[in-house]
């Protein structure tokens, strides 16, 4: 396997089917009399949330929990580094306390990989600035496989703020290695300049949400921030949610089978229209439940390597 | 180093604590000493088949659950010979170890098999869980946890087709094939017709 | 080379043996009173220091006109002594320091106790740069003419890394400073543009998630200063320029007769953006390393003139400044030590050693007015000036700088051409590629 998880491109398709393989096969053991697993007795994993993240950080803690990990919880509120200790001096004390493995959630881009640079235990990239959240495409991917049987040639529409996104990126990233075809949905304010040509594979990108719904086997929304409307990149949240949220009346543009994800939380009405959240389209609850399993496959992988 | 996809056996440097698994390296130029032939490997089987009819009072509530991967097939085998021999249907099932195994750090993550429980489920049932190769023992130990998180068996047997000695674990088989003694520098290499091609026992290296 | 004998005193008498002025044959060049005495085959001198320079090129004292020394303020990154050192080792005379200490060198009293810390160090002229507006802020100007008329005599003021933001003080300040033939130095940035922004916008940044620097930011004030500059007469020298289009601009406002003058960095003329793939800081710089595309523009323009000067933009950063959060890191880079390299890395070809003397030297000196400096070595001239071995390859080892800090985006890479000697005023400050103190 690979030392860190740091973004989804580490995974070639070997890889992610793996994660994805071993996932199912713990999403099994879940049903068993006895949940826990003795996997990573004696093996502590650092949860380090320099973001609020109740859901990330707690789906982690109960995938490392059911394989036996002692885990530690070290939020940035309340701790040293609300103190202006350095992600340096505190990847130092973490390692120091021999973290087999850190959890890493943090507003700047890219600062899960300095951290690998300076501790030894694995790293877990769980959403970096506006960069990648490499295990939410994971668990997308499971959720896609899960409800559609396959990935590979599926057409994945994903809809929203892709500009701040690291969901769409690493789901992008993902999807693309696992043979989806993804079209990105968005007002060309919320689209990255150029993005077909930096991220390659296959991208398509389209303005225009209701010419993509007839052909979308997925239809991926991502968070849109009402504060985005203050830095002028649409003009209302309602003008937003009447061009590209989904709501009951285009949902029916889908075809039969499809099916419509969103990584929460949910802005109701925004991006999603209630109806739809709670439709049997939606997958949100599924994506939740998936979560765990996808992290304990990864964190089964990563900290079963070889000892250092 | 990319992990085996289901199934297919570790490719790793000779590993400094001992396995049970059949699944390590052994050199394919070296003539290997054949110890068993496809003949053998048959009578085996109908004997522990025998064996266990015998002392499990004609399989009552009987289970086989194979350790893959090749307790699985041997297993399976079994529960045809006793099927064939009395005319008795003994639940088979497959119970997959890797989660439980004390060498993780040792030997890297490997891919999860399917532990699949027959449907009258274990509890009250008497297991025998069925291997290859006896060794070290921690196969077994690991075994006996996987089965706990499962239910709670009345009793648990345990069924080798090769028992080679050098145990680590207070461990002993109540049903063995043959007792091979070797070396710790030795492999000893079952094959089966399911997932090999051909039965057999192999024995590779050693000083020569 | 060999120095044997030197002693440690005031304008002593030198004999540089066998040195090829900017390339050419091979002389001797006899330094007296802090002059160029002689020049010949041959000559003699009893008393005076001889210096083999067999095989090394002259040049003259080079001159950066874009370095930050942090004194005062940020000692711990760098002092006026340390950043003198470092220009010295990388065969500078002069160097121009930025504004942005801490106070901001926006009064006389500033960038006079600029010019006496750089007096005292003695190892290369410092020039001190006023700001154009109080604290930089962009809100008033500054005293420039009490800074013009200082012990300083300032002639260049630039608000650094803030651009002059307000077209109507951007104005002003170009006017103002006519009155003592003085340059605006404009970092040019369309700050509303790149709110945020982490690295250059294109490919990399949406792979890697990091806020785009966009180029059209660059451009825009470029553009817009050169319409003011030409409107009101004055000279406008545009700091670091980083796009292809900026040197479009550029190209365009020279060809109308605007009087703008231009500088690029060693590191825009050898790096890109991909260099952020990793997200290492010490690739952190503003404005941001560009494409290919930009870099081959930059040096085309270096090579035709377009771009008048490279200059370092020399940035100490401490430890603790780069080793965090891309997001979090100071942005700069060191250059002073590697600067000479790696122009003759990416430009000897296209300049030769006159070129290198005239982006380096000649027009530094010019656009500053550090009248003493920039000129070429010949009887009566200031004895400033750098012997180069040009066929030495080194290798940058970060922790063997002289700088006091150790951000270098070269480290680890071999590099052409080393400084063995270098002079001010005949002064040696470096002697065998080491500071004389």
């Amino acid at each position: 396997m690979i030392r860190h998880l740091l973004s989804a491109a580490d995974l070639d398709v070997d890889r992610a089917t793996l994660v994805l393989d071993t996932a199912a096969e713990l999403a099994n053991l879940a049903s068993q009399e006895v949940k826990k697993l003795p996997t990573l007795r004696g093996r502590t994993v650092v949860n380090l949330f320099y973001e609020d993240s109740t859901r990330t950080r707690i789906s982690f803690e109960a995938a490392a929990k059911r394989l036996s990990a002692d885990v530690i919880n070290f939020s940035a509120r309340g701790s040293s580094v609300s103190k202006g200790e350095s992600l340096k001096d505190t990847a130092l004390t973490l390692q120091a306390m021999g973290a087999d493995a850190v959890v890493i959630r943090h507003p700047a881009s890219g600062a899960p990989h300095r951290l690998a640079e300076w501790i030894d235990g694995r790293v877990v990239n769980a959403g970096d600035g506006t960069h990648e959240h490499p295990t939410q495409a994971l668990l997308d991917a499971y959720t896609m496989r899960e409800r559609l049987g396959r990935i590979a040639g599926l057409r994945v529409a994903i809809v929203g703020d892709v500009l701040h996104s690291r969901v769409a990126r690493s789901n992008v990233s993902l999807l693309a290695t696992l043979g989806a075809r993804v079209t990105l949905v968005a007002p060309p304010t919320l689209l990255p300049l150029g993005i077909e040509r930096a991220l390659g594979a296959r991208l398509r990108t389209s303005f225009d949400l209701d010419a993509v719904l007839p052909e979308s086997d997925v239809v991926m929304l991502l968070r849109v921030q009402r504060e985005r409307m203050n830095e002028a990149f649409f003009p209302s949240a309602r003008e937003y949610a009447r061009c590209y949220g989904l709501d009951t009346a285009r949902m029916r543009r889908l075809p039969q089978h499809a099916i419509v994800m969103h990584p929460g939380p949910m802005n109701r009405g925004m991006e999603i229209a209630p109806d739809v959240a709670d439709s049997a389209r939606s997958t949100v609850v599924d994506q939740v439940t998936n979560g765990v399993s996808v992290r304990m496959a990864v964190l089964y992988l990563l900290l079963g390597g070889s000892a250092k | 180093m990319p992990y085996p996809v289901s199934g297919a056996s570790i490719p790793s440097a000779p590993v400094s604590s001992k396995s049970d698994s059949t699944d390590i390296p052994f050199d394919q130029a070296t003539e290997g000493k054949a110890i068993l032939a496809p003949a053998d490997v048959t009578r085996v089987v109908d004997r522990i088949a025998h064996q266990i009819l015998e002392k499990t009072s004609g399989a009552v509530d009987a289970v086989l659950l194979g350790i893959p991967t090749r307790g699985v097939p041997l297993a399976h085998r079994l529960a045809a010979r006793i099927h064939a021999f009395e005319g008795i249907d003994v639940p088979v099932g497959v119970l997959d170890i890797t989660l439980y195994r004390d060498d993780l750090r040792l030997r890297g993550a490997r891919a999860i098999g399917h532990t699949e429980v027959p449907a009258g489920g274990l509890d009250a049932r008497r297991v025998i869980l069925v291997d290859d190769v006896l060794f070290s023992g921690r196969t077994a130990r690991a075994a006996l946890d996987a089965l706990q998180d499962l239910g709670r068996p009345r009793t648990v047997q345990l069924a080798v087709l090769v028992d080679r000695g050098h145990r680590e674990l207070p461990i002993r088989a109540d049903y063995v094939g043959k007792n091979i003694p070797t070396s710790l520098d030795e492999l000893v290499r079952v094959l089966v017709a399911e997932t090999d091609g051909t039965d057999g026992v192999v024995l590779y290296g050693g000083r020569s | 080379m060999s120095a044997a004998g030197v002693p440690r005193k005031r304008n002593h008498d030198f004999l540089i043996k066998g040195a090829r002025p900017l390339g050419r044959e091979s002389t001797d060049l006899l330094i007296r009173d802090g002059v160029i005495a002689e020049i010949g085959s041959g000559l003699s001198s009893a008393g005076a220091g001889i210096v083999d320079a067999d095989g090394l090129v002259a040049l003259p004292g080079l001159v950066d006109m874009h370095v930050h020394l942090r004194e005062p303020g940020r000692e711990d990154a760098e002092t006026v002594e340390t950043g003198s050192r470092a220009a010295a080792l990388g065969g500078f005379t002069a160097v121009c320091a930025m504004p942005n200490t801490s106070p901001v060198a926006d009064s006389a009293g500033v960038v006079e106790q600029v010019l006496h810390l750089g007096l005292q160090a003695g190892l290369v002229d410092v020039q001190p740069i006023g700001a154009v507006t109080v604290g930089q802020a962009g809100e008033r100007l500054a005293e420039l003419a009490a800074m013009a008329d200082s012990a300083a005599r300032v002639r260049v003021f630039s608000d650094d890394g803030y651009c002059v933001a307000d077209p109507r003080l951007m104005r002003r300040a170009l006017e103002y400073v006519k009155a003592f033939d003085g340059v605006i130095a404009q970092h040019a940035e369309e700050a509303r543009l790149t709110a945020g922004a982490q690295m250059h916008e294109g490919d990399v940044a949406v792979r890697l998630g990091l806020p785009g620097w966009p180029s059209v930011a660059e451009e825009t004030i470029i553009a817009r200063d050169a319409l003011l500059a030409e409107h009101v007469g004055s000279r406008l020298h545009v700091c670091h320029v980083s796009t292809a289009g900026g040197v479009e601009i550029i190209r365009q406002a020279k060809a109308r007769g605007v009087r703008i003058t231009a500088e690029a960095t060693p590191h825009h003329l050898l790096l890109t953006d991909v260099r952020a793939t990793g997200y290492d800081p010490v690739f952190k710089v503003s404005p941001p390393l560009r494409t290919d595309a930009d870099l081959a523009a930059l040096r085309a323009a270096l090579a035709e003139g377009v771009i008048d000067i490279v200059a370092t933009d020399h940035a100490p950063h401490t430890v603790e400044d780069k080793e965090c959060e891309w997001a979090q890191a100071r942005p700069g880079m060191l250059g002073l030590e590697t600067a000479l390299s790696i122009v003759l890395e990416v430009a000897f070809d296209a300049l030769g050693w006159d070129g290198i003397a005239e982006r380096m030297s000649r027009a530094p000196a010019r656009i500053a007015g550090l009248s003493d400096h920039g000129h070429d070595l010949a009887v009566g001239a200031p004895a400033h000036l750098t012997l180069v071995d040009p066929t030495a390859r080194w290798t940058v080892d970060s922790t063997s700088l002289a700088s006091k800090s150790r951000n270098t985006p070269y480290a680890g890479m071999t590099l052409p051409g080393r400084v063995v000697a270098t002079f001010l005023r005949g002064e040696p400050t470096v002697l065998d590629g080491k500071a004389t103190r």
